[in-house]
């Protein structure tokens, strides 16, 4: 029986422990300083807009852990022995293991703005940033404008949960449109107009230059650096992106004890199977970079849904079964204020598009429901889809792609692929005429059959 | 907007404020001749009674209702004491003839029951002789007061689109003060309504023009419960078209609901209590039905000629095929969701609250326990029944038919359904008496769960375990557990409401009937990770 240590208790953390509980009886310990018990991370918003309560967001009862002999310390590790096989913690404690694995997760993009660590300047990742805006944005009597840095996923978050307690949201985006590094340029539009809708203050191709404090180190103002201009505020959100939470790593190496220090580069280098440069030390989640990436991949992946692949491939590793990490078919999933988006396989945005990616767009009259759908321009093989406002069925799209469809299939049986609830109205037609006209095509939009929508791959 | 939602709150309260109030009006007394009448009506055999009765209520003074009410419950106590004596005597005396003849003589029922008969007859002042201004300042406020407030939402709640901003923040839906009065005041009605119906009784001169349109005659305490609750119903419906307006589902949804309470449950029984026959409703089937198999009601029904029989049949076809068949289509959201009135009004009413149901597992073992209990209770109780009822006995299997029927009509009936059922809405959740209680969903449950085409699909690994559903379940089922596995949700409370699937951020829930194959899919890898890891931990 050996002792494993998963430091961070993430979704990769998590997921990561139940897994080698399920095939094994090692003991295991998650380690984290930043609460008691796992919570998603991606629910905080709803907690400060009043949807949910804090205790809300943790997917298990406290007994849980208990039951499945799960040891939780809560602690922060300062540095690590890796010659001893020991963490030591902040406060002085020794801690050793046979197994190590690192879940440490993000932290927000600092890009050494003056005044990023004003009073009143957060990002939105940890728990203790949500305290920290409920201290500064509880309402906009105390929060008279906030300021957004950074147009990414939890940039907008941020921007909707402000705006769900009235407080006036200047949003500053770098780029020319809202995240169109990663979608396409129809759709980021669309985002741009729903955003302007809600009541924000956004403010494409425009750059932070530095943040005024106050006589009491409170954020007083932001000024742009494209114009001068001073805009007075009380909060500033920082979402410029995240990058590995690894810091502590840099204390072992300076550590006076004698020990080897694992290979890093933005995050902690891993290979397929996510096993660092030091024997029985891995990482997951977050904080692991490929030394490679997979396929169109980043060799950083944030995104929960990676985070809990790892987690279920490391623990079959741990566990004797080595295996190679290999996610599956790219899916994700946002929601931007009211319209809900999710992707499968790749569609590109204008930026890192390859010269053989081909898009069909479609668009409903209301603005708030689009899809694109990216396909190969000469063999017409179906890559990807983008979809706003119409929720897909994750499982077709999924074998889709594993058969390798034309896009000409994917258009005929969009239907099957439809996943919004009973008696909404459905757009299949339409989509399929708007094809058939740009196309020159006579595709029929085929009736949903449950037999092809069960049938598995 | 802001000014028009506080405005008609304010509506709102003056409104209750007086419909409350009326209980404290008008005075209440009767002449000789109608009580004569009332009692030689009632046929009593009682030598007592009528003078009790006469030095209690035959007066001058201005009685309130409520003194009114005690000097009735007392006559009627005076008479039924002076034969318990006699019965004591005559037992003690060995004198079984004596002791028998004695029984005919007692007055039976509950004596708030003869105090609301009488109290009937006997009230007068301002209600009576202006129902409708007391409708208007009483049913009409809090009607054109509740409107006032909900309607800006149109434009405060923004976009349409999910907005549960603040639930967590206020005192009306995060169990604070107001949430108690509310509460506080739901049980009292509650109380009143079913134990002292006869202090309420100036509620029902209100609505006396009214039922006399609809069926003939003078308003119970049932025909305000059910104007009310139809009344509560569309006000609330408003509500829940204006929040749910961008999902088709939750309007037809609400749509139905608010069909089959106001024409099944309220007009139509009505209607056929105006052509003298029993009036019906053709939805409510047994066991939620508890009463069906009650020998007033099949005595009832068996002298009603061609509907009587007609109603027999078709309430035992609603519980043997009907439900099941549906529901092996439907689910049980077809009934609970769709169709019955006490879901009606957990869907309208209960809304705000629905996110209080306690999703832990203690409370889930809590459910099997308390729930099949209760579906068994009624099963025994309609045994006992029917036993008796064919064999002209008092009990079967030791059990004595009237004590089980009251037993179930005071613990279940009265108290679980309604007292405990809608009463603890703003507290424990708006399903309470669904989850927990009704035999109805206990026996549904059984065929969703091991027979049907129903199950909440989650959408591959796309679940971030928010826990948006679990919240928002009504019926405390921890949606979130099986989502975040890539499993589907096959529960036999599940009422089919589809809160969940539309508060999710993800798209990743969607109800629907499909192939029974594959319905129950539990997964350990979740889709979208390596197709041979999948194949080997999930197929093993």
């Amino acid at each position: 029986m050996e002792h494993i240590v998963i430091i961070g208790n993430g979704i990769s953390g998590v997921t990561l422990a139940r897994h080698i509980r399920k095939n094994s009886a090692n003991e295991i310990t998650i380690v984290s300083a930043e609460s008691d018990y796992f919570f998603s991370r991606t629910a905080l918003m709803y907690v400060y807009m009043g949807h949910l309560k804090f205790e809300h967001t943790q997917p298990y009862e406290p007994w849980f852990w208990m039951k499945n002999r799960i040891n939780l310390k809560k602690g922060y590790v300062d540095r690590i022995n890796t010659s001893k096989k020991q963490l030591v913690f902040s406060n002085g404690e020794h801690f050793s293991y046979d197994k190590l694995v690192f879940a440490t997760g993000s932290k927000p993009n600092k890009f050494g703005w003056p005044g990023q660590d004003l009073d009143g300047v957060m990002g939105m990742y940890h728990k203790q940033d949500l305290e920290n805006l409920e201290k500064h944005a509880p309402n906009n009597q105390v929060c008279k404008r906030a300021v957004i840095v950074g147009g990414g996923l939890i940039g907008i978050e941020l921007a909707e949960m402000l705006h769900s307690r009235n407080i006036p949201v200047t949003f500053l985006v770098r780029e020319a449109s809202f995240w169109n590094g990663v979608l396409p340029t129809a759709e980021s539009e669309m985002i741009n107009r729903h955003i302007i809708n809600n009541h924000i203050d956004l403010r494409l191709n425009t750059n932070l230059k530095e943040i005024k404090s106050d006589e009491n180190g409170c954020v007083k103002s932001v000024i742009i650096e494209e114009t001068g201009e001073e805009i007075s505020c009380n909060v500033v959100g920082l979402t410029a992106g995240v990058s590995p939470n690894i810091d502590f790593l840099e204390n072992s190496k300076t550590s006076a004890e004698p020990s080897r220090s694992i290979d890093t580069n933005n995050g902690i280098l891993v290979n397929r199977f996510l096993e660092t440069s030091i024997k029985d030390i891995y990482a997951i989640g977050d904080c692991a970079e490929q030394r490679e990436a997979i396929g169109n991949r980043r060799v950083i992946e944030a995104v929960w849904y990676t985070g809990r692949m790892m987690g279920e491939t490391l623990a079959q590793t741990i566990c004797g079964n080595r295996i190679e990490y290999k996610p599956g078919h790219w899916f994700n999933s946002a929601k931007f204020f009211d319209i809900e988006y999710q992707t499968y396989g790749w569609v590109f945005g204008e930026k890192g598009r390859p010269a053989y990616e081909n898009h069909f767009h479609w668009k409903h009259k209301d603005d708030a429901k689009c899809i694109t759908i990216a396909y190969h321009k000469d063999t017409n093989l179906f890559l990807g889809i983008n979809t706003f406002g119409i929720r897909m069925r994750h499982e077709i799209f999924d074998k889709w792609l594993t058969e390798k469809r034309a896009v000409n299939y994917v258009v005929e049986y969009l239907a099957d692929a439809n996943f919004d609830p009973e008696f909404y109205s459905l757009y299949e037609k339409e989509i399929t005429t708007k094809f058939n006209q740009e196309n020159g095509t006579s595709i029929e939009s085929r009736k949903k059959s449950w037999k092809r929508i069960f049938t598995r791959a | 907007m802001k000014i028009i939602k506080q405005a008609g709150f304010v509506l709102f309260i003056i409104g209750l404020s007086i419909f409350s109030g009326t209980i404290f009006t008008g005075s209440f007394s009767l002449t000789s001749s109608e009580l004569n009448s009332f009692v030689s009506e009632k046929d009593y055999k009682s030598e007592l009674i009528l003078d009790e009765l006469s030095k209690a209520v035959i007066t001058t003074e201005e009685l309130t209702i409520f003194e009114f009410s005690t000097r009735v419950r007392n006559a009627y106590k005076v008479s039924n004491d002076y034969y318990d004596a006699l019965i004591a005597r005559f037992d003690a005396d060995k004198n079984w003839d004596k002791k028998g003849e004695q029984y005919q003589f007692k007055i039976y029922g509950k004596p708030h029951t003869l105090s609301f008969e009488l109290a009937k007859i006997a009230g007068k002042g301002p209600i009576i002789e202006n129902t409708g201004l007391t409708w208007f300042l009483t049913f009409g406020l809090g009607i054109i007061g509740a409107l006032l407030f909900i309607l800006p939402n149109l434009i405060l709640l923004g976009k349409a689109g999910i907005k549960n901003n603040g639930v967590y923040l206020e005192a009306s839906t995060n169990r604070g003060f107001i949430a108690w009065l509310v509460l506080v005041y739901l049980v009292s009605f509650y109380l009143l309504l079913y134990f002292m119906p006869d202090y309420v009784v100036n509620w029902t001169y209100i609505l006396d023009p009214i039922s006399k349109t609809l069926n003939g005659g003078l308003a119970s305490q049932w025909f305000v419960y059910g104007f009310l609750y139809c009344i509560i119903m569309l006000v609330m419906a408003t509500r829940m078209y204006i929040k749910y307006r961008h999902n088709k589902y939750q309007i037809i949804r609400t749509t139905s609901v608010l069909f089959f309470q106001i024409v099944f449950a309220f007009l139509i029984p009505e209607i056929m209590t105006s052509l003298n026959m029993p009036g019906y409703d053709f939805k409510n089937a047994f066991p939620l039905d508890y009463d069906f198999f009650f020998d007033w009601n099949l005595d009832s029904l068996r002298n009603s000629g061609g509907i009587g029989i007609f109603i027999l049949v078709w309430g035992i076809v609603l519980t043997l095929i009907i439900v099941p068949v549906m529901v092996y289509f439907f689910g049980k959201r077809w009934y609970c969701s769709w169709v019955c009135g006490c879901g009606g009004l957990a869907e309208t009413l209960g809304d705000p609250y629905r996110q209080h149901s306690d999703k832990s597992l203690n409370a889930w073992k809590l459910e099997r326990w308390l729930i099949h209990f209760v579906l068994f209770f009624s099963l025994v109780m309609t045994l006992v029944t029917l036993y008796t009822y064919f064999t002209g006995t008092d009990s079967f299997l030791g059990i004595n038919s009237q004590w089980i029927k009251d037993t179930y009509s005071f613990l279940i009936g009265a108290w679980f359904a309604g007292v405990i059922g809608t009463g603890f809405y703003p507290i424990f959740g708006n399903r309470v008496w669904c989850r927990f209680g009704c035999p109805l969903a206990a026996y549904l449950g059984f065929v969703q769960r091991f027979k049907s085409r129903f199950r909440i699909t989650t959408n591959g690994g796309q679940c971030i375990s928010c826990g948006n559903c679990s919240t928002y379940c009504e019926q405390g089922i921890d949606v979130r557990a099986y989502a975040q596995k890539g499993e589907n949700i096959v529960r036999s409370s599940c009422v089919g409401c589809g809160i969940c699937s539309a508060v999710c951020p993800r798209g990743v829930l969607k109800l629907e009937n499909g192939p029974e194959n594959g319905r129950i899919n539990p997964t350990d890898i979740l889709l979208g990770n390596d197709i041979d890891l999948m194949e080997l931990i999930n197929n093993k």
